[in-house]
């Protein structure tokens, strides 16, 4: 018994779940290490869509702070995971994850 | 600053800072002044130590530490200590000099023998628990370190052995120690970590768990740290592989001192602190003791590698000590403790005395010796007499103190005397075929023809170290007369019921309050 | 005078110092000089403190703190009496003849101070060990003894058989040490003193003493003689001993250590006074020794075997008269038999010498007329050994014997067996000594009688052997007063005589013919060379090949203890060792198991670890809202 929303914004939060399962898929399932840095991002972006809805939705400015730390943070994710791929690239030629084994115990 | 027992921990380790930043030859010759002028103040407390002064501790000092939970740093010097004291500070030259020669790293060598001498005095002197147990352990960090670098070829493997085996008995004493501490809390309302008045606990004589007492539960945490580093017959193994991939002056030093941090502890901790566990449980330990002399001494005739074999030996020559323990009589005790210095003499002399021909053939394998005596007729001397007093020989320093053990032993447990005293007939064994093999029969081996006889440094190092030899076989009373007062208090206090003992002796802090030092 | 007690046992080890650690000479007249004075001067001590002791009358004692521990207090006490004098008279005087043998005999040796230092610290050693006055201080210079006896049998340690010869003789000495030492605790126990003059005070006083604890400590004091005197079951050092040079045989190995054991008994006589049983176990274990041993003497071909036998013979008739409470005859016999078994040890060693290491008395023969001096000496050492009278040993085996017979704790049998085996020592001793000096030679090398050194000690001895059996005459012979057992009579209890079937004169009758039976027979059979001999062997093959191989004692033990005690060392050191090696480091093991097991699930594929992860914070969310979801 899901009400159907009415407005772009009431369809948000379906819009950021539907992004974040795709981020966790293609993190997930994907080979190319630069697909799944991306994917990450979308995860992120994902919930940072939601968590704009929550703020607007219930008038506290604490969602937008999150937003605005996680966007900071996910910069810097993705210029050091990009780092580590590119050294990886130069390791190994590649960026396919299952050639990366070296964490085996 | 004027304390002297401060100082023989303080000057290792000022004299380790300093060795840090000396050149590596100049570095070694400080170290050895350092240790010699360390000997002679323990020589200065051996003077000024008091016999008749029976209250206990000796220059005692007492600095407050961790002033919340009465956590002091205490010291403070009495009839146990003062023997292992000197011991301690005596084989601390011998062990530098003997390792002379090792040029790998040769500074941090220097330094982890000072280490380990500050933390070998501290670890006798300490009077607080939490101390004793700093020490204690620390004395653990610069011995592997000399087994793990320095040793022979499987020397990781022994260096882990000795850490863990070691390591893993001294955590359940930790935890031991906490219970003592916070009992000590709960009945008085006051914390105190002074080893002395944690002997006032009463313990509740209601099983906890396994149908043992606190008590013992006490007792069995304290006495399998203590157990091991004797080490006690079956809790062995570690000492052959630590003893045979150590260079020689770690052998030295681990023998000498180590294992009678054992024998300490049980003195100083299960006996006084825990008398009735120690009651139930001594004839146990007693028989590991004599199952030790015995085993110790079979185990010693079949090895093929000298250093084995001394150190086996050792088991069985720790097992007289702990079962003169157990037997708590006068006589047995004071011989414990003087034998304990004399198996640091004699063992630390057969260590030197395997190292030695170690450096000259690298190898310890008794075959590939023999007829020695013809090529290295002074080694030989030194060899047949080191051994003539590990195999206690009368008028020599190893006899006195086995003859103390068994004599007293005989009072209390005939029995256990009896079975003791064939140890004395295996000792001859093992020790007459190492001699066999080494020293007699024909030089079947060319490379042994060109083996070169003792250097001034060694004969030194042997000179000195038999010249104690006889001297504690002659005239023991130098040390045993220094001690007896002590002995007798402490065997006094802890022979009869703990009740009496508490009646002549009330708790310290409800004399004298907690704070102040006192003298 | 005190001072001068430590001087006895302080010169000679100075002595040893001096020579075998200061001066390392190789010379032998160097070495053997010092340590011939060094015992010269231990020898005029003693004498002067003998004289003192016979004009005073009262022992001498000093003392030197030891140790102390609790209610114990033990002394460097020595302490010169009757017994001592005797005993250091002895040790010192045969002692310096033995030295000075020595310097002739080791005179192509080329460390002779080994030698002598070693013969030094022998003598303050055994000084020590009759000085001492308490168990302890007699168990000092007991090991003592032990350990130089151990240094000297394997004194050319370069033939690993003699190592091993020292080693045994070493090794069974402890065992017999051992039981000593228990004795001293028990002593301990008993006493609350370890000394000699307070425990005999106290079994004389005391009520408090428990009678079976005193048996045990006679009992065990007992087993530690056995061990240094040779007796059974501790005897086959002894023979095994003769690997040493020959004046330490003599010296260690017949005339003064090998007599420790009956010293010891001697000392404690007031133990065994109060343990009839121990004494009687005694006197049956000394009679049975003698004649065991004197078995295994008749048949055997080294000069030093033969010798080594007939003083485990010898010990085992002084253990007869000390079970039978005849304490004064058995130390008797230790001062004759020291004269003339130290003279025949001496005189065969003046032979091998002679014949550069020949041992074997076939390969001998007619050799009087090449040693014409050691020939005469050595006559009288075998008269007096085989008990002719007048000499020396008749008169001691003769006091033995009729103890044993006519003591309140003798009888027949004891008698009986003591006899046969003075019978047989007279049988073997003509038979060496026939074999030695009449007939032909037989052997290769050329005999030559030695040098001055080596006789004159010999004729010293000879003189000894003759006439120091005067000084004990027996009372039924009323010629001389028993100066001997009146010396010692404040020391050692005497004996009361029982009506026996035999007189005193009887006795000795009887001794004097079985002497000159044994001697008799021995010619028949050896008058004319070793025929007749070999042809009794041939008859009685299986018993002469048993006792040629020494009844196989040796191997007996081999097989009984030594090999089952190697292998339970095998045992202890292969496969228990490494069973607690195992088990105590199991909980390492374990822990490393573990490890590597759980290490399994870290695969190294990032996407698996992605997988679990999420699956994981899945599980986590599901179980953090599973009350508010569904």
């Amino acid at each position: 018994m899901i009400p159907i929303p009415s407005t772009l914004a009431q369809w948000s939060h379906y819009i950021a779940a539907c992004l974040f399962a795709l981020g966790l898929f293609g993190f997930l399932i994907r080979k190319n290490g630069i697909v799944v840095l991306m994917c990450i991002e979308l995860m992120l972006n994902a919930l940072n869509l939601f968590l704009v809805e929550v703020s607007m939705r219930s008038s506290h400015p604490e969602g937008i702070i999150f937003v605005i730390f996680i966007i900071t943070v996910a910069a810097a994710e993705a210029a050091v995971g990009l780092g580590i791929i590119l050294n990886l690239y130069r390791l190994k030629g590649s960026v396919h994850v299952d050639l990366f084994k070296s964490l085996k115990g | 600053m004027d304390n002297l027992l401060l100082w023989t921990i303080l000057l290792p380790l000022l004299t380790a800072v300093v060795c840090a930043l000396l050149p590596v030859k100049v570095s070694k010759i400080v170290a050895v002044a350092s240790t010699v002028v360390g000997l002679l103040l323990a020589c200065l407390i051996y003077e000024r130590f008091i016999p008749e002064a029976l209250n206990g501790f000796q220059m005692v000092l007492r600095v407050p530490w961790i002033t919340r939970y009465q956590i002091n740093f205490a010291l403070g010097v009495d009839g146990l200590s003062l023997p292992l004291l000197l011991l301690s500070k005596f084989i601390m030259p011998i062990a530098l000099l003997a390792s002379w020669g090792i040029t790998n790293h040769a500074r941090v060598l220097t330094i982890c023998f000072l280490v380990l001498d500050a933390a070998m005095a501290g670890t006798f002197l300490a009077t607080d628990i939490f101390l004793f147990y700093i020490f204690w352990e620390f004395v653990l960090i610069p011995m592997i370190l000399i087994i793990g670098v320095w040793g022979s070829s499987e020397r990781i493997y022994a260096a882990l052995k000795f850490f863990l085996v070691t390591f893993a008995g001294s955590l359940l004493m930790l935890v031991a120690i906490f219970w003592l501490y916070t009992s000590y809390h709960a009945q008085f309302g006051t914390y105190t970590a002074d080893i002395a008045s944690l002997g006032y606990i009463k313990f509740s004589t209601d099983p906890v768990l396994w149908g043992l007492t606190a008590q013992e539960w006490v007792f069995l945490a304290f006495a399998l740290a203590f157990c091991i580093k004797v080490p006690l017959f079956p809790l062995h193994t570690w000492l052959p592989d630590a003893h045979t991939q150590a260079p020689t002056g770690g052998s030295i030093i681990l023998a000498a001192v180590l294992l009678k941090m054992g024998t300490y502890g049980l003195l100083r901790f299960c006996v006084p602190l825990t008398p009735d566990a120690f009651a139930r449980f001594s004839p146990i330990i007693a028989v590991l003791g004599l199952v030790g002399i015995v085993y110790g001494a079979w185990v010693a005739f079949q090895q093929e590698d000298a250093k084995r074999m001394v150190a086996y030996s050792s088991v069985s020559h720790l097992g007289f000590i702990v079962v003169g323990i157990c037997a708590l009589s006068p006589e047995a005790l004071s011989g414990a403790v003087l034998q304990m210095v004399n198996h640091g003499l004699s063992t630390g002399g057969l260590f030197l005395l395997v190292g030695i021909l170690y450096d000259r053939r690298h190898t310890r394998k008794l075959s590939e010796f023999g007829g020695l005596a013809k090529v290295i007729p002074w080694y030989a001397f030194f060899l047949v007499l080191i051994s003539c007093s590990s195999m206690g020989v009368p008028g020599l320093n190893g006899f006195v103190g086995e003859f103390l053990i068994l004599l007293g032993t005989f009072q209390t447990h005939p029995l256990w005397a009896t079975v003791a005293v064939s140890g004395v007939v295996f000792a001859a064994v093992y020790t007459l075929v190492m001699l066999r093999a080494v020293i007699w029969g024909p030089v079947k081996n060319e490379e042994n023809l060109s083996v070169k006889d003792i250097n001034p440094r060694e004969a030194f190092l042997l000179g000195v170290l038999s010249l104690f030899i006889v001297w504690l076989g002659v005239a023991p009373q130098s040390l045993l007369g220094k001690i007896k007062p002590s002995l007798d208090v402490y065997w006094s206090q802890n022979s009869g019921n703990r009740e009496t003992a508490s009646v002549i002796l009330p708790p310290r802090d409800s004399v004298e309050g907690e704070a102040g030092p006192r003298e | 005078m005190q001072v001068v007690l430590f001087g006895l046992i302080l010169i000679p080890l100075l002595g040893a110092i001096l020579n075998g650690l200061v001066l390392r000479s190789k010379h032998t007249r160097v070495a053997g000089g010092i340590a011939t004075a060094c015992s010269a001067a231990c020898f005029l001590l003693a004498l002067s403190l003998s004289l003192n002791y016979f004009e005073t009358g009262t022992p001498l004692s000093a003392a030197l703190p030891w140790m102390s521990a609790g209610p114990f207090v033990l002394n460097w006490g020595l302490r010169f009496d009757a017994l001592t004098l005797v005993m250091t008279l002895v040790i010192t005087g045969i002692g310096t003849l033995i030295h000075l043998f020595s310097i002739g005999y080791m005179d192509e040796e080329k460390s002779p101070y080994r030698y002598f230092a070693y013969l030094n610290l022998f003598l303050s050693a055994m000084l020590l060990l009759v000085l001492g006055d308490s168990l302890p201080v007699l168990f000092v210079g007991w090991e003592g003894v032990g350990l130089c006896s151990y240094l000297l049998i394997g004194y050319w340690y370069e033939d690993i058989d003699k190592a091993n010869a020292g080693m045994k003789a070493f090794v069974m000495n402890r065992i017999g040490d051992a039981a000593f030492l228990l004795g001293v605790f028990i002593c301990y126990q008993q006493f609350k003193s370890v000394t000699f003059t307070e425990m005999a005070h106290l079994t004389a006083t005391s009520n408090s003493l428990s009678v079976w604890w005193l048996e045990m400590a006679a009992l065990c004091l007992f087993v530690g003689a056995t061990g240094k005197s040779a007796q059974i079951p501790l005897f086959t050092w002894l023979p095994d001993a003769m690997a040493g040079p020959t004046p330490v045989s003599a010296l260690i190995h017949a005339a003064t250590m090998v007599t420790a054991g009956i010293y010891l008994v001697a000392r404690t006589a007031f133990l065994f006074q109060v343990s009839p049983d121990v004494s009687q176990w005694m006197a049956y274990t000394g009679a049975f020794t003698a004649l065991f041993a004197a078995t295994i003497a008749l048949v055997q071909k080294d000069i030093k075997k033969i010798l080594a036998y007939s003083t485990v013979s010898q010990l085992g008739l002084m253990f007869v008269a000390l079970g039978v409470g005849a304490y004064s005859a058995a130390l008797f016999h230790v001062m004759t038999h020291a004269f003339f078994k130290a003279l025949l040890f001496l005189a065969a060693g003046a032979i091998i010498h002679g014949l550069h290491g020949e041992q074997d008395i076939f390969k001998m023969g007619g050799l009087r007329k090449h040693f014409p001096l050691t020939f005469l000496f050595s006559s009288i050492a075998v008269a007096a050994i085989c008990g002719l009278p007048p000499f020396s040993g008749f008169f001691s085996k003769d006091a033995i014997l009729f103890a044993a017979l006519a003591s309140p704790t003798g009888d027949v049998l004891l008698w009986g067996v003591a006899s046969l085996a003075s019978l047989l020592t007279a049988f073997y001793m003509t038979r060496f000594y026939l074999l030695i000096f009449f007939g032909d030679y037989r052997g290769e090398a050329h005999p030559h009688e030695g040098s001055a050194l080596l006789w004159i000690p010999l004729a010293v001895l000879a003189v000894g052997s003759a006439f120091a059996g005067l000084v004990g005459m027996p009372h039924g012979l009323h010629m001389l007063p028993d100066y001997f057992g009146q010396l010692l009579s404040p020391v050692l209890p005497a004996w009361q005589e029982t009506h026996a079937f035999l007189g005193e004169i009887g006795a000795m009758s009887v001794a004097v013919a079985v002497a000159a039976l044994g001697i008799g027979t021995a010619f028949v059979i050896y008058r004319k060379g070793t025929g007749t001999g070999e042809k009794l062997a041939r008859a009685f093959s299986p018993l002469y090949k048993l006792l040629l191989g020494k009844w196989y004692i040796d191997e007996l033990y081999e097989l009984t203890i030594v090999l089952p005690f190697k292998a339970l060392c095998r045992f202890s050191s292969r496969i228990i060792d490494r069973a607690i090696d195992v088990t105590v480091l199991f909980p390492a093991r374990l822990a490393r198991v573990g490890g590597t097991a759980l290490s399994l699930v870290q695969v190294g594929a990032v996407q698996v670890h992605l997988w679990i992860m999420v699956l994981g914070g899945l599980v986590l969310l599901w179980w953090a809202l599973r009350g508010l979801v569904v």
